[in-house]
């Protein structure tokens, strides 16, 4: 699975992209799942109020199910305009 | 409807010319342009604007669709910039057609509350102090709700 990092997530984590292989069931596993990697994704993820999360490109929720999925991405709320 | 996202500066006059061109039959034409602001303690050299290649397009052509389907509109159009820019040059713009006043405004402000939030673009602000992300708004969460 592509997993995607924009903005100050991907500052924190250090790299723009990366491919995952996953068996995570939801955003929400997959979130742990990378927090347990190594501090860099602790201190992105701390807090996932503070992030939003798209599937496929599509804005979703971290209880949504990965099944399926090809692409996820973390970002901070957006401030377009 | 058009819905554009580039690096390079657009002309305002040129796009909103030809936006009003060829719309007869529409009466009212709302333009509303975004432009690089200094108003920081320590004063801005630039603004880098991050977004997500393929999902920013899909997300701006997805709130157009809504804007027509939701108001009586003969045609919209967004233009939002990436990369890196400096004050006074302008970000973005939207432009609404419509045969009534009432419909442009609306649907324009609805265009604006919605690619604030809803777009995925991310700012940083560069001053002499260094780099900081643009946090999001309350109030331009808030403004979805009024729609």
């Amino acid at each position: 699975m592509n997993v995607l990092y924009f903005a100050w997530v991907r500052e924190r984590i250090g790299v723009p992209r990366e491919n995952i292989e996953t068996s995570a069931a939801t955003v929400n596993d997959l979130v742990a799942e990378l927090r347990a990697r190594e501090e860099r994704y602790a201190v992105a993820f701390a807090d996932t109020s503070a992030l939003r999360v798209a599937i496929d490109q599509e804005l979703t929720e971290f209880d949504a199910p990965l099944a399926g999925a090809k692409e996820v991405a973390f970002f901070p709320p957006m401030t377009g305009g | 409807m058009r819905v554009v996202v580039q690096d390079a500066p657009f002309d305002f006059g040129h796009e909103a010319q030809a936006f009003a061109r060829g719309h007869t039959s529409m009466g009212a034409i709302v333009t509303f342009t975004g432009v690089v602001r200094d108003t920081n303690e320590a004063p801005l050299e630039a603004m880098e604007i991050e977004h997500y290649p393929g999902m920013t397009e899909a997300a701006l052509t997805d709130i157009a669709e809504q804007a027509i389907s939701r108001w009586s509109l003969g045609n919209a159009l967004v233009i939002h910039r990436h990369g890196r820019l400096v004050p006074g040059e302008m970000i973005m713009m939207v432009a609404t057609a419509a045969r009534h006043r009432k419909d442009a405004f609306e649907a324009a402000e609805f265009l604006m509350d919605y690619l604030k939030s809803r777009a995925p673009f991310w700012k940083r602000e560069i001053t002499s102090q260094g780099a900081s992300w643009v946090a999001a708004r309350d109030e331009d969460e808030a403004a979805l709700e009024r729609w």
